[in-house]
């Protein structure tokens, strides 16, 4: 079982009473408990269990404008007079700076709002192994599928965030994931995909037997793939690649990439950086949402922000050492966003396939190349040849290449966005881009 | 094993009847252990001409693992408590139900060590570790006029292990870590481009920070950075490509390393599971995974299941020769352990990983490939890289590269990414080079959401063909 409240909110204030007993100033804590449960299957075999509790502690505390951190999995109180007095010895040696500070009083969060986030249902390893049989069955039925593997984890978590500004508060929170990793193989190739579902409640988790199918389906359509011609060519991305690059533009708006110069999209509030029909938001309090919270991680109130509203940036993502820098309040994003999502577009998905009369629909990127300085991008990419709105052949072994700021003037957006991750985004269509192939 | 931690010293159990439990659990399971670690690491950061952070982490914990025939059963917990191991202990025999199996307790010995027991985080106080960065923070900036940030930063880390097996044989490593690393970034004309460099291994600080050396990681982040101010779009599509010695090496590692793991090759997920003892590259190559090599940071005295670490050919003069092993693969598989069972830490599953993955030297030169080729591109230097096991597609990032041109280098080109075909791209390899480098020491890999540092080397080589994911047409 996952520690109560009462438990982590006795370590949290011992750690601050010490810390201020050796010298601190100021002090904020984080205690938190993981308990996780994973069953893995294989070709429709149990494959592995693995049970983990874990325990995580990290203390910062300040002498003026000097700050220090650390951070243990060890809660004995032997070892935190240890490291508190390693903390506050290392505050001393460390030099000032003029930003350091815990958040304003008045911006930290006053209520906790039940976000509907802790689900008690327990799913005994039994239960685990039931579903999995069902989604290996169902991902195992085509003969050209030669390999499955899934998993199950139930994972619940609990956590107090405390600081000497009086600040104390803390929440269970609950996830439910399966996912399907299937490999299919004809005579001219082997391919794989996957699919996968992750919900706060058991109840609302995708059905094992849908899991299994849909992610066999996307890898049999991936076989005997074709290489094609380098050209420039409209892209579509599928969702899940899609909020990859909502991700990007979360990262390139961070308060600490602004203020520190290395972001292509520094200066660019109030000036238009997407399309016009582009809308971003960042909501911390839908019900059950895989990234819903109260307070950021130091505690800061989270409210909706219209990060883009049709196609200027409103907002940065402000924590609060970076916006002193800035001169900014924070708006409670330390750590980052919340549920970060593009708003619908106004087309169809078939509509979108139709756009043009060939264009490429891409499901999966590799490798790391988004450049947050310069704004350049360039991955791996593996997808589908569409013609005149069909999809005609897969395609594998090309590149895409571009630049965000051009690349986000030139999105068209579906109607399709499901909330599925902590961050979503409808099927996008990127114009202008080029491929290498041949 | 004086200096060795004792995890059973602040615990309500004893170490006997630690042994006791791990025996009991394991006695008719086919393999497991009880995997005990304790890590100390440090992160010093300077940027944006402060010091940001201070930060050190402490580390306790354990990971009790069962396997019967191909199932492993897994539980990790950070309390080193009789009732803990006694839960964990519960929720192994609850997956494994029945066992019939006959515990394995053969494992090689070895007096070897690759590394010292020294703690580097100890070894230099923290206001001399400040000094250094904000050394080069000032010694960059003077430098030049256009650098606009400068990030430094000091990674120390030891973790010591203790593997206890049934019967309770325990084996035992320390293994310090230390990575320094540098990145600036330039404008000019309203252009941004940055440069990155750094070095570490498994020894002290001092080593890699001794009579100013810090300058010339300083001095390689600034170069980068400068060339690629210059740099002009990268061309689209197929060609020659010519790459550099050393670092670039994370081509061999991602577009044969990967694919050469046990696991993969167990499961007939890998491109290369059908393909042993024939040829996989050109006639020249051999490749080989060594975790054996003083100090290194992909090196281990011993792996994560305690076995010693050795030298794997993987690939000899093109022929592949073995895969990569654990020992559960091994069991399997019917071969034996290589010493490449790994895990990012205790509260992870071993894993067949690489160490030091490394292409031999041949005899060409670089002059010699530059001029065989008309129109191509040279790669000096790689962000990282990635790769698809199953289709066997790989792609790598160049940080710095120029195009060639009728034999001779050109002007920069900007970060592209490359992709190529695992199994058929190292055939196309026709020339290999006699200046074999090993990287820096800084790199980590992923691979199931487990990170383990380790290396790479090669000579300069010749890829007669490779896609580069240029913009220009």
């Amino acid at each position: 079982m996952v520690k109560d409240q009462e438990f982590l909110e006795k370590k949290a204030s011992y750690c601050l009473v010490l810390a201020k007993k050796l010298g601190a100033t100021e002090s904020s804590v984080i205690v938190n408990n993981s308990v996780s449960e994973t069953v893995n299957f294989r070709n429709k075999k149990l494959d592995e269990s693995n049970r983990s509790d874990d325990f995580g502690i990290s203390i910062t505390t300040y002498i003026g404008k000097k700050k220090s951190s650390i951070s243990s999995s060890n809660l004995l109180d032997d070892n935190l007079n240890i490291l508190i007095e390693k903390c506050v010895e290392a505050t001393k040696n460390t030099p000032e700076d003029e930003f350091n500070s815990l958040p304003d009083k008045d911006l930290l969060a006053k209520e906790v709002k039940d976000l509907n986030l802790y689900d008690d249902t327990h799913i005994e390893n039994d239960q685990k192994i039931d579903y999995l049989k069902k989604l290996e069955f169902a991902a195992s039925n085509d003969r050209k599928i030669v390999n499955t593997e899934s998993s199950f984890t139930q994972n619940k978590s609990n956590f107090i965030l405390a600081n000497t500004e009086g600040f104390c508060a803390g929440y269970k929170k609950s996830s439910f994931t399966a996912s399907s990793v299937t490999v299919a193989k004809d005579e001219k190739s082997m391919e794989r995909d996957y699919d996968y579902s992750s919900k706060c409640f058991f109840k609302d988790l995708d059905d094992a037997g849908e899991l299994g199918k849909q992610a066999a389906d996307q890898t049999i359509r991936k076989l005997s793939p074709k290489k094609i011609g380098s050209e420039k060519i409209a892209i579509i991305f599928d969702k899940r690649i899609a909020k990859g690059i909502l991700s990007t533009f979360a990262s390139a708006i961070s308060s600490s990439a602004i203020s520190r110069g290395t972001s292509f999209l520094k200066d660019k509030v109030n000036q238009k950086v997407f399309s016009d029909t582009i809308n971003v938001l960042d909501k911390p309090d839908i019900l059950k949402g895989l990234g819903s919270r109260n307070f950021d991680s130091e505690g800061v109130k989270t409210d909706t922000l219209k990060l883009v509203e049709q196609g200027v940036l409103k907002h940065y993502l402000i924590d609060t050492y970076n916006g002193r820098k800035l001169n900014l309040k924070s708006n409670g994003r330390c750590g980052g966003t919340s549920n970060l999502y593009f708003e619908n577009g106004n087309i169809s998905f078939k509509d979108l396939l139709n756009l043009k009369s060939k264009s490429l629909y891409i499901t999966e990127t590799i490798g790391h190349g988004s450049n947050i300085i310069t704004g350049d991008y360039s991955v791996g990419a593996t997808g589908f040849l569409v013609e005149n709105g069909e999809f005609k052949h897969p395609i594998n072994e090309i590149t895409i290449a571009g630049n965000f700021k051009d690349m986000f003037q030139h999105i068209t957006l579906a109607n399709d966005l499901e909330f599925k991750y902590a961050t979503n985004s409808p099927t996008m269509m990127i114009e202008g881009m080029v491929v290498a192939g041949k | 094993m004086l200096s060795m931690n004792n995890f059973f010293e602040k615990s309500d159990i004893s170490r006997s009847e630690a042994e006791n439990i791990v025996s009991d659990t394991l006695s008719k399971c086919d393999d497991g252990e009880l995997y005990l670690e304790n890590t100390k690491s440090e992160t010093l950061l300077l940027d944006d001409n402060r010091i940001k952070n201070s930060s050190y982490n402490s580390d306790l914990g354990f990971g009790f693992r069962a396997i019967s025939d191909e199932i492993v059963a897994y539980s990790h917990s950070n309390e080193i408590s009789k009732n803990s191991l006694r839960q964990s202990s519960e929720n192994l025999k609850s997956t494994l139900k029945s066992v019939k199996g006959t515990y394995n307790h053969e494992i090689p010995k070895s007096n070897k060590k690759y590394y010292d027991n020294i703690n580097p985080i100890e070894q230099k106080s923290l206001n001399e570790k400040i000094k250094i960065l904000n050394e080069v923070n000032n010694y960059l900036r003077s430098k030049d006029n256009n650098i606009k940030q400068v990030t430094a930063n000091f990674l120390g880390e030891q973790k010591s292990v203790e593997i206890i097996r049934s019967g309770g044989e325990s084996l035992t490593d320390v293994r310090p870590l230390i990575r320094f690393n540098v990145s600036v970034m330039l404008e000019k004309n309203g252009r941004k481009e940055s440069g990155v460099y750094g070095v570490g291994g498994r020894q002290s600080y001092d080593f890699y920070l001794k009579d100013e050396n810090w300058k010339s990681v300083c001095d390689e982040a600034l170069r980068i950075a400068s060339v690629n101010l210059e740099s002009k779009p990268a061309p689209a599509g197929e060609m020659k490509v010519v790459l550099g010695p050393g670092w670039p090496a994370i081509l061999i590692h991602e577009a044969v390393g990967h694919g050469l793991e046990g696991d993969f090759n167990r499961k007939k997920t890998s491109a290369f599971h059908n393909l042993m003892g024939q040829k996989v590259a050109s006639e020249g190559v051999t490749i080989v995974d060594d975790g054996t090599i003083d100090n290194r940071r992909g090196s281990l005295t011993i792996d994560d299941e305690g076995t010693p670490t050795e030298k794997t050919v993987l690939i000899e003069n093109g022929i592949l020769k073995n895969f990569m092993q654990d020992r559960l693969n091994a069991r399997i598989m019917k071969t034996r352990s290589t010493g490449s069972g790994r895990r990012e830490n205790y509260r992870h599953i071993v894993l067949p990983r690489m160490r030091n993955t490394m292409m031999l030297s041949g005899n060409q030169t670089q002059d010699e490939m530059i001029k065989a080729v008309d129109k191509g591109i040279f790669a000096v230097s790689f962000g990282g890289g990635q790769v698809d096991i199953t289709s066997g597609k790989f792609v790598f990032n160049c940080t710095e590269a120029y195009e060639i041109v009728n034999g001779k280098i050109g002007s920069p080109i900007k970060g592209a990414t490359l992709i190529g075909d695992g199994p058929s791209s190292l055939k196309e390899v026709s020339m290999v080079g006699n200046d074999m480098m090993m990287d820096p020491g800084i790199g980590t890999c992923g691979k199931a959401g487990q990170g383990v540092p380790v290396g790479v080397a090669q000579p300069s080589i010749l890829i007669n063909k490779m896609t580069v994911g240029g913009t220009k047409l």
